[in-house]
């Protein structure tokens, strides 16, 4: 992946120089290893800093809603589909946007690294293709990419950008396992009280720092309607009762537009696997409704259309 | 008071000890990351951590208290009557505190029990905990907490300080309370000359590992207005999702909401942390907010942290350099830069 920064900084000072967008959504290296910053450069000088890896988790179409300008952004496959439902709900303008796609080779999951190194100190990490290089105080460790990648990533059906107005590399090889949601079939598998206790043992730890829910594209409500306070909808407290109802009805309101990103998961504090609750949703609109988020720009998520072939009758 | 030596372990037997008289906490791996829990009967204890995710904070100021109780029941004579709900504060022990989060809950004094104010309930539980701190033998790269007025192996706050010297550890007692626990673990060998030394050396050696370092001279002098409209802020800001995670995490942000929650007419008055990240911090009941912008809330931070708190105590920064939120923040705001930022301004 860090193979595609030359070609992105390239295309930015391309469109920066010839005014094609005003400003350029990227990222720069973070000041720790694994880590990365997103980045707002207006300036063709300073497209040098921009920086890709694998560890570039964060969904950058979180930064695009009610943007006035014309903006150059770079985004993976996942990212891509974030930014087609932005289009979709009235975010942000396709005009607006020159976008960079980066055929994905999948996200490296930090956590996944520093679990392995069971609490010794990471200094510095290096990649290649396949492999990513950990140094410590008395230790390498050349670890294989795919034992290590995001669980999203393992599942991920859409490396490829779906729109794009130049490619940071050449498109990868999309995966051929038709089975993405092994994980949602084991749930689905509980019943209802073993289900009850998966998803409050899921949640023990959360702090309701909402990190989820403001690293995710799809919220971008003005006010979320847990930081309503007239009336109050949810009470502020960790009593398990309210977290559960946050969690539940973030999952529901992404639900047929979540695009299995993962950007939700890799920025919570306390490693909590939130996909596990719109994963499911994601499993259903693809069942029952043969959709899935974001693979074009023109389709209406499921929840917000009316089909004469409708799978409910009622509706019918 | 003096520096007593034990078998490395033997820590576990007196802390089980410990529990006939003492609620004993440690440091516990679930999830692949440690927080403060409980010792159990059967567990052993683990000083194998850098530090716990979130900070023992939560031991002295829970995330969510319950402060009063009421009831709206006319037919009841303490209809409207606010009352304090039973609180109980056991003796306990926090084992296993790094000497940032001891010193952070110094600066959590500042607020909580000062000569103007004391919050009763914090001062309790502050009074009732004995900490048993260990010094960092190996500092992470992303702590700074020398250039902060604190160290790998300072006193502050703590009650015992252990520092480990491979077989055995020295326990070097810093208060009557930890003299009285010392006792009541049956810790009763005392370290010679040469054990003392070596820890001395541990800790010098500590202290030069320590690669991280903060500016922090010029803020006092600096003007308030002119940092509150430095031109760096919406740079600083871009990347930021206002989320929580950094004054959650932080050992030393306090900032709280109180909140009446009622349920058929039985009512409770909680108090919960509260993050100046989030746009409800300071929404006004008009619907104004004074901070409806993110970089006017990331500014906040900052400043609170690197200058309000500088002005008002003379006591250093509101920050002990324990790098919880330069490893956690999502996108990598970094608060060393930050320093540099407003101390070179
Ligand atoms: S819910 Fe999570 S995985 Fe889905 S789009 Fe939002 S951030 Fe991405
Ligand atoms: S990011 Fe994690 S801790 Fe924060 S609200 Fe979401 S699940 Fe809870
Ligand atoms: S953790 Fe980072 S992204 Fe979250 S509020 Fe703090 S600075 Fe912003
Ligand atoms: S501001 Fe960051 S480094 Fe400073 S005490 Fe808080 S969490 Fe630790
Ligand atoms: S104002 Fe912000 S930075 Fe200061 S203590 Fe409160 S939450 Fe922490």
């Amino acid at each position: 992946m860090v193979g595609y920064i030359d070609r992105i900084g390239a295309i930015a000072k391309r469109i920066l120089e010839e005014e094609t967008v005003d400003l350029l959504i990227g990222f720069k290296k973070g000041t720790l290893p694994m880590t990365t910053e997103p980045v707002l450069i207006r300036d063709a000088a300073e497209t040098d800093q921009l920086y890709w890896d694998s560890f570039c988790f964060i969904n950058l179409a979180n930064y695009l809603p009610k943007r006035e300008e014309k903006i150059g952004i770079i985004a993976k496959g996942c990212d891509l589909r974030n930014i087609a439902v932005h289009i979709v709900e009235n975010q942000i303008k396709r005009e607006q946007l020159y976008i960079i796609g980066v055929p994905c080779k999948g996200m490296v999951d930090r956590r996944k690294i520093l679990s392995f190194l069971c609490g010794k100190e990471v200094r510095e990490v290096t990649e290649s293709d396949r492999e990513i290089i950990v140094r410590g105080e008395g230790f390498e460790h050349t670890l294989k990419k795919g034992d290590y990648l995001q669980d999203n990533c393992i599942r991920c059906m859409h490396r490829n950008p779906v729109i794009y107005d130049a490619l940071a590399g050449d498109l990868v090889e999309e995966r051929k396992d038709p089975d993405p949601y092994d994980d949602v079939r084991d749930i689905e598998a509980m019943g209802s009280e073993e289900k009850w206790q998966f998803f409050s043992n899921l949640i023990r730890d959360c702090t309701r720092c909402y990190a989820c829910r403001n690293a995710c594209p799809l919220c971008y409500c003005p006010t979320c309607f847990v930081d309503e306070s007239d009336p109050q909808w949810v009470g502020k407290s960790i009593d398990p009762t309210d977290t559960m109802t946050f969690h539940i009805l973030r999952a529901y309101h992404c639900a047929g537009r979540c695009t299995d990103c993962g950007a939700c998961e890799q920025a919570c504090p306390v490693d909590i696997k939130v996909r596990s609750f719109t994963r499911k949703l994601n499993k259903d609109a693809l069942d029952l409704y043969g959709h899935e988020a974001g693979l074009s720009a023109e389709e209406r998520p499921p929840l917000d259309t009316y089909r004469p072939d409708d799978y409910e009758a009622f509706i019918r | 008071m003096g520096d007593k030596i034990l078998k490395k372990a033997e820590l576990q037997d007196v802390l089980r000890a410990l529990k006939r008289t003492y609620e004993v906490f440690v440091p516990v791996k679930e999830n692949d990351f440690y927080s403060f829990k409980p010792l159990m009967d059967e567990e052993k204890v683990d000083l194998s951590f850098t530090n716990t995710r979130l900070s023992p904070k939560p031991l002295v100021l829970p995330q969510s208290e319950r402060m009063f109780e009421f009831t709206l029941d006319e037919k009841s004579e303490d209809a409207h009557i606010v009352k304090e709900s039973p609180k109980d504060y056991p003796p306990r022990i926090i084992a296993g505190v790094r000497p940032c989060d001891a010193k952070a809950l110094r600066l959590l004094q500042v607020n909580f029990d000062n000569p103007e104010f004391k919050d009763p309930w914090w001062v309790k539980r502050r009074e009732s905990m004995t900490l048993i701190g260990l010094g960092c033998s190996q500092p992470c790269s992303a702590c700074f907490c020398t250039s902060v007025g604190c160290g790998p192996f300072n006193e502050e706050g703590l009650d015992i300080l252990l520092f480990d010297l491979g077989e055995c550890l020295l326990a070097r007692t810093l208060t009557e309370k930890g003299e009285r626990l010392l006792q009541l673990g049956g810790m009763d060998t005392d370290a010679d000359s040469g054990l003392k030394k070596s820890a001395d050396e541990v800790k010098t050696k500590a202290e030069k590992k320590i690669s991280s370092h903060v500016p922090t001279d010029k803020l006092r002098e600096k003007n308030v207005n002119d940092l509150f409209d430095a031109p760096f802020w919406d740079d600083v800001a871009f990347a930021c999702i206002n989320c929580g995670t950094c004054t959650f995490l932080c050992p030393t942000c306090w900032c709280f909401d109180i909140q009446d929650e009622v349920i058929r007419g039985e009512g409770d008055r909680i108090r919960n942390w509260d993050s100046c990240m989030f746009p409800l911090f300071t929404l006004h009941a008009s619907g104004h907010n004074p901070r409806a912008q993110k970089v006017q809330r990331i500014r906040q931070r900052f400043m609170h942290k690197l200058k309000y708190y500088v002005d008002k105590y003379s006591n250093g920064v509101a920050c002990v350099g324990c790098g919880r939120c330069v490893k956690h923040c999502p996108v990598n705001i970094d608060i060393r830069e930050v320093f540099n930022l407003m101390n070179e301004l």
